[in-house]
């Protein structure tokens, strides 16, 4: 019977972060991925024959400083391209363009302002997301790191920090309402707040997802080569740190003998052993699906029915027999279609009844545009993110997608007249087919939403938010852990540290 | 005549801060706008022999420990409680809902027995967030960005109350806080109709849907209250609200105070950075060595200080305070008592509160509207008679029916409320209640529909706001109304505040008022000898 030191269930980015870190301290770590490839979210797809497109993420805000030093990413083949700017795009063409803290057009000065003092609490959050999640108690904590990262919390001026305490937990709309006034602007960053969440700009707990979002990073970053890059630099720092990963086998469940996790058993049949099993396939799946209630007491197994994980994206890959021109914008931005705040919380309403909003906002990047290797000569793959698709369709998923699809059509022959007659193929995934291709709960990219309740010391539940599960030998290391997902890789870096201080 | 503190407002609030105020020995005079007193706790006779509550209109959150210092049940205030009430269903059935906890199960199971045995768990693990947060109702909040001794002092003290809380209780505590009243009943019940019911507390006077994260915090702040130590169970005021702020006025006059009706505050006089008195719409300036504003901070600072006396980031903050209203009302004379079909006769639930919202699902599309700027095109009511229990508001056989509506915009599609918007508003709520009450329409002997701009005209309420504030956490404890004032005072010497723009916010709950009467007297170095929060059962 096979076994070895660790198993690693899942080769998301998350996934191969832990096996990676694992195994560069000797140990025999091996990895099992469900899908024939490597990278989870990273990855590519081939709408059409010649054409190679995002699978479902197209960029990432940053991966993990950790992780980009730790595994040395470059000498891997990652590299990127120059940050993206962002164009928040106008229907007339009176765009505005924003790289970092920085606007086009009457209201720049107020947008450098609102970005600067969003910055700074996003910095003073960002050492949160190395940390494992604190107890609620007095022992059993390592209060080094963590008193310094509230101390840091602490060293903003008395004004500042009675307005962090003030914007910490407020809705994303009533900011940029008091503080912008250009509406395009404010779109953008109400889009940006609630993209990959279950919220509307006007739900109370939304800033917080923008300040995560600015600590990963302040703009978009595209892979050299794309995400599969991405994915494949990943996948050889982990085989260089002597991970063994497996892709094309999942795993069925995990194997419990005398109430401890002792390895897997593979959907083919087969055992794997090990002392150490680590899941970065999404607490649902891991707590319901790998192990199931037998081994986990009543409450627990219960609560992690309630780990709530609504999808509210669709993604939209285009091949595209030609040039699309969004009224002038640069190609090699990230084109967002948001026109307002109030429009972001109406593409919002109706998934809360099970509805396809009439016009969706959106975020579009085109890789094509920024290197060879995507689509033929003068050709285009263009790769959208699509907000909110509903997460319990009432039509039926079949219907509320072929909905989806011509209201997102809709709204990027409104910015990009002509675009339709360049269309070659076209493909949408519902939040229920992200769900069923990548094993995201809900098609969720957070395997759990990110959202407040769901955060730190309750993500993705009070008796598994750091790392180690109530089954001795299962730990947790995904997105639905802390603190979330995004390609980054924090999650699965953590997890590894948790594993080494604890299972030493 | 110079008096030692003049308050602003002879809304509840007001009346509370001036009636602690002179049990401690000061001279007090309130000044009031309107030739009545009360603010929106106010009792009126609209339609001649009918008393309506023409604002609020139910009795729980009033604090005890304020009812026993200020001695109000010897001035005449009396709480009745009520039966219950009923959710009526599109389909004319209904889930009746009862005082007697089971009751009320027995009822649940009618519809669902799994949620009748979840409502035993709900209730409990409700109970105990009422129980953590109760307390903190009649404590000053503490500034956590300054390290005076009374700052450090009160997070010491919150710090043990959160430390008496086990681990797992601390992370569900923090949870519930942050969730939706939506998803929280979604872990307990499964019937649309029982979660619709549950729904309502967290929604009422807010800017918030069932949906939104933060709505099951609202309904702790509704449940917060008692009659008859039963926590979370609503009464009457026999005689109407007005019976209370006439009970605290009485209680006040005993205690040597003045109160001025008829002519409001023009401006707040301000002298070398001091308070020093106001001066009234007629001209007549009434001097005093502080003064106290129970006008929301909104109306308090835009309205009636001059901005060269204020810091310009503290204007910049007041303005951008939210005070979005989202209720409207309409007050209702009936010539006999309505029928609902979908009641028994003789049912006992016809006498407490009744919805006709079946689900959350359209409580949230009635939010939606709000949203978009419209009054809801299927809004939510809260129903009451009062008069079926209280005969003291109408003659024999005639009735006085309140309805609390959700959601009405503080300004249509931003344009302010014509006469035609509201009378389209309250026929929308009469067509609601006929469908369920068939024949109700030709009861009616006089209706009053009251929207965001009636409450801002006539009680002073900026954008009709019934909270003076909207009740999310940047609005709440060391936020509200603004950073670094939220201990009741002002950037100007010697004026506070004390209305429901203060910690804890608002509801009939007069603890704004007395905590702001404890704070002027501790910065007067005088005992306060007020009750301390009674121990929760």
């Amino acid at each position: 019977m096979p076994s070895c030191d660790a198993i690693v269930i899942g080769g998301g980015v998350n996934g191969l972060a832990c096996a990676a870190r694992l195994a560069a301290t000797g140990r025999r770590v091996v990895l099992f991925e469900g899908q024939g490839r490597l990278g989870g979210g990273a990855g590519e797809t081939e709408p059409a024959p010649g054409y190679r497109a995002p699978a479902l993420a197209h960029t990432t805000q940053g991966l993990d400083p950790r992780l980009l030093a730790g595994l040395g990413l470059d000498r891997h083949g990652l590299a990127f391209h120059p940050a993206l700017a962002t164009t928040a795009l106008d229907p007339a063409g009176a765009h505005r363009t924003v790289r970092g803290g920085t606007a086009s057009g009457p209201d720049a000065a107020a947008f450098a302002a609102l970005h600067r003092k969003l910055s700074g609490f996003a910095q003073a959050l960002a050492p949160f997301r190395a940390l494992t999640p604190p107890r609620l108690a007095a022992r059993g904590n390592d209060w080094g790191p963590l008193a310094r990262a509230g101390l840091g919390l602490r060293r903003m001026g008395g004004a500042e920090f009675r307005e962090f305490l003030r914007m910490i937990l407020i809705n994303i709309h009533d900011v940029v309402q008091d503080d912008l006034t250009d509406d395009r602007l404010r779109g953008l960053i109400a889009f940006d707040a609630t993209l990959g969440s279950w919220l509307g700009p006007r739900s109370p707990n939304s800033l917080i997802l923008y300040l995560n979002r600015l600590s990963m990073g302040s703009d978009p970053l595209l892979p050299k080569g794309g995400m599969a890059a991405l994915a494949a630099s990943l996948a050889a720092a982990a085989r260089a740190a002597g991970a063994e990963l497996r892709a094309g086998e999942a795993v069925a469940r995990v194997l419990v003998e005398a109430d401890r996790a002792c390895g897997v058993v593979l959907a083919d049949g087969r055992d794997w052993r090990a002392p150490l099993v680590v899941s970065a396939a999404g607490p649902r799946a891991t707590f319901r699906d790998l192990v199931g209630p037998r081994h986990l007491d009543a409450g627990f197994f219960t609560r992690s029915g309630q780990i709530r994980a609504r999808g509210a994206v669709a993604t939209l890959t285009l091949a595209l027999a030609g040039t699309p021109d969004f009224r002038g914008a640069d190609l090699r931005s990230r084109l967002v279609i948001a026109p307002s705040s109030e429009a972001v919380e109406r593409a919002f309403n109706p998934g809360k009844y099970g509805e396809v909003p009439e016009a969706p906002v959106m975020e579009i990047v085109l890789p094509s545009a920024h290197e060879p290797g995507h689509a033929p000569e003068g050709h285009h793959v263009l790769s959208a993110l699509v907000q909110f698709a509903p997460h319990a369709p009432k039509a039926g998923t079949e219907a509320a997608r072929a909905e989806m699809l011509k209201t997102t059509l809709a709204q990027l022959e409104t910015h990009a007249p002509g675009l339709g007659s360049l269309i070659v193929a076209a493909e949408m995934l519902m939040p229920q087919d992200i769900a069923a291709r990548f094993g995201m709960a809900g098609g969720n990219w957070h395997h759990g939403e990110l959202a407040v309740e769901q955060m730190l010391f309750n993500r993705p539940l009070r008796d598994a938010a750091r790392y180690a599960t109530p089954l001795p030998g299962l730990w947790l290391a995904g997105a639905g852990s802390h603190p979330g997902g995004g390609i980054n890789g924090a999650a699965g870096w953590n997890a590894a540290g948790q594993i080494l201080a604890e299972a030493a | 005549m110079s008096y030692d503190a003049v308050v602003i407002g002879a809304g509840h609030n007001g009346l509370v801060a001036a009636g602690y105020l002179a049990r401690a020995g000061l001279s007090v005079c309130v000044v009031e706008k309107n030739d009545w007193i009360g603010g929106a706790a106010v009792s009126r006779e609209i339609y001649p022999g009918i008393t309506y509550s023409n604002c609020s209109y139910v009795a729980s959150l009033f604090r005890p420990e304020i009812m026993r210092d200020l001695e109000l049940p010897r001035h005449g205030l009396q709480i009745l409680p009520y039966e219950g009430g009923a959710v009526f269903t599109e389909d004319g059935g209904c889930l009746g809902m009862f005082r007697d906890h089971d009751a009320n199960r027995r009822e649940f199971a009618r519809h669902s027995r799994r949620d009748a045995e979840a409502y035993d768990r709900y209730s409990r693990d409700v109970l105990r967030f009422c129980r953590f947060i109760r307390p903190l109702l009649l404590r000053t909040p503490p500034d956590p960005s300054r390290f005076r001794p009374r700052d450090l002092a009160e997070m010491l003290w919150l710090g043990r109350r959160l430390g008496e809380l086990s681990e797992r209780q601390l992370a569900e505590t923090v949870r519930f806080w942050t969730m939706s009243i939506a998803d929280f009943l979604d872990e307990y019940f499964e019937h649309p109709v029982i979660k619709g019911y549950l729904a309502v507390s967290a929604i009422i006077g807010t800017a918030l849907g069932p949906m939104s994260p933060g709505s099951a915090y609202v309904l702790l702040h509704h449940y917060m209250g008692d009659v008859d130590g039963n926590i979370g169970a609503w009464g009457y005021a026999r005689g109407g609200m007005g019976s209370i702020t006439r009970a605290l006025a009485a209680s006040f006059r005993a205690a040597g105070g003045e109160i001025r009706t008829g002519h409001g505050v023009e401006r707040i006089l301000v002298q070398g950075g001091r308070a020093v008195g106001v001066a009234l719409d007629n001209g007549d300036e009434i001097g005093a060595a502080r003064v106290i504003s129970n006008m929301d901070v909104k109306r308090t600072f835009l309205r009636h200080v001059d901005p060269d006396d204020l810091p310009g980031d503290f204007l910049r903050q007041v303005r951008n305070f939210k005070t979005r209203g989202s209720s409207g009302k309409l007050n209702i004379a009936l010539a006999s008592a309505p029928v609902f079909p979908a009641l028994p006769p003789d049912a006992p639930n016809i006498r407490g509160d009744l919805h006709f919202t079946d689900s959350i699902e359209r409580m949230e599309r009635a939010y939606d509207d709000w949203k978009a700027g419209r009054f809801s095109a299927d809004p939510f009511q809260d129903v009451m008679i009062p008069t079926l229990i209280d005969p003291t508001m109408a003659p024999s056989g005639q009735h006085y029916m309140s309805c609390f509506v959700q959601y009405a915009p503080p300004r249509i599609a931003g344009r302010d409320w014509t006469d035609a918007d509201r009378d389209a508003f309250g026929e929308t709520c009469l067509n609601q209640i006929e469908r369920h009450s068939p024949g109700f329409r030709d009861r009616v002997l006089h209706v009053e529909v009251r929207t965001p701009r009636e409450l801002e005209a006539e009680v002073g309420l900026t954008d009709g706001n019934i909270f003076q504030g909207e009740l999310t956490f940047d609005q709440l404890l060391f936020n509200r109304p603004v950073p670094g004032y939220a201990q009741y005072q002002t950037p100007i010497r010697d004026l506070w505040m004390c209305g429901s723009s203060t910690h804890p916010g608002g509801g009939v709950m007069g603890a704004p008022g007395r905590n702001a009467a404890a704070e002027v007297l501790r910065a007067m170095k005088r005992p306060a000898r007020m009750s301390e929060a009674y121990a929760v059962l």
